[in-house]
């Protein structure tokens, strides 16, 4: 009986940590500028979850947490490579220019340099007005 | 002996979420996609991981510890993956690193 009482505070440590971790993630996940940076916070979402997933199992005794885990792993990692295939087909939007790198001063030296997205992106439009 | 897997078990969780909560931290402070992928995938695995391993001690049975850790052993080989590769598709997209990026060595060179 004391293992339970020394095991149950710390998993209500836990799952207060891992829901101030969970609301920092979300607002990432709202507030962020590029589409990069919601897949990233997306996959650190999954990762709470199992996190959560792993607690809850420690706290209620249901060892079949562990595979629901396991399964939401292998779901997040496919979500996560099929949104870098979709970053990468894409390209960067022509509305989500990085406002980190966005200086008045910069513009003009930006303006020189294309990424290698859109200079394929202009070309194939260009192949296709042809 | 019940009683030291119980302390043992109570440490990993504490750490984890500690891990966890410190990676959220990363996530919403650093300031571009590459530093922040850096911290979600790093620190918000071992978090997840040390937790699984700790459901795993606790459930005190061979098959729950073995299916933990085979999970915590996906997570470690998947999530470099995934960041590696979210991490070069922004990059060929063209999103750009921070204003306080000191190098990058991926760079296109800048005339032809």
């Amino acid at each position: 009986m004391t293992a339970h009482a020394i095991v149950q505070p710390a998993a209500t440590f836990a799952l207060f940590l891992m829901c101030l971790a969970f609301f920092l993630t979300a607002y990432r996940v709202i507030t962020g500028p590029t589409l990069p940076d919601r897949i990233v916070a997306l996959d650190m979402l999954v990762a709470i979850a199992i996190g959560f997933l792993a607690v809850v199992a420690i706290k209620t005794g249901f060892n079949l947490y562990v595979d629901i885990a396991i399964a939401l792993g292998l779901v997040g990692f496919l979500a996560t490579v099929a949104f870098a295939r979709f970053v990468l087909t894409q390209g960067m939007p022509e509305d989500e220019k990085d406002p980190m790198a966005a200086s008045p001063r910069a513009g003009s030296r930006r303006a020189g340099e294309r990424s290698v997205a859109q200079r394929t992106a202009r070309r194939k439009t260009r192949g296709r007005a042809r | 002996m019940e009683i030291l897997l119980a302390l043992v078990v109570a440490a990993m969780l504490v750490s984890g979420g500690i891990f966890t909560f410190l990676a959220a931290v990363g996530v919403v402070r650093l300031p571009d996609v590459y530093t922040r992928m850096h911290a979600a995938s790093k620190a918000g695995t071992v978090g997840s991981g040390l937790m699984l391993i700790a459901a795993g001690l606790y459930a005190g049975e061979f098959a729950t510890l073995a299916r933990a850790f085979a999970g915590f052993v996906f997570f470690i080989l998947t999530a470099p993956v995934a960041a590696h590769l979210v991490a070069k598709a922004a990059h060929q997209a063209g999103y750009r690193l921070s204003r306080r990026t000191v190098c990058d060595e991926m760079r296109l060179p800048p005339k032809k």
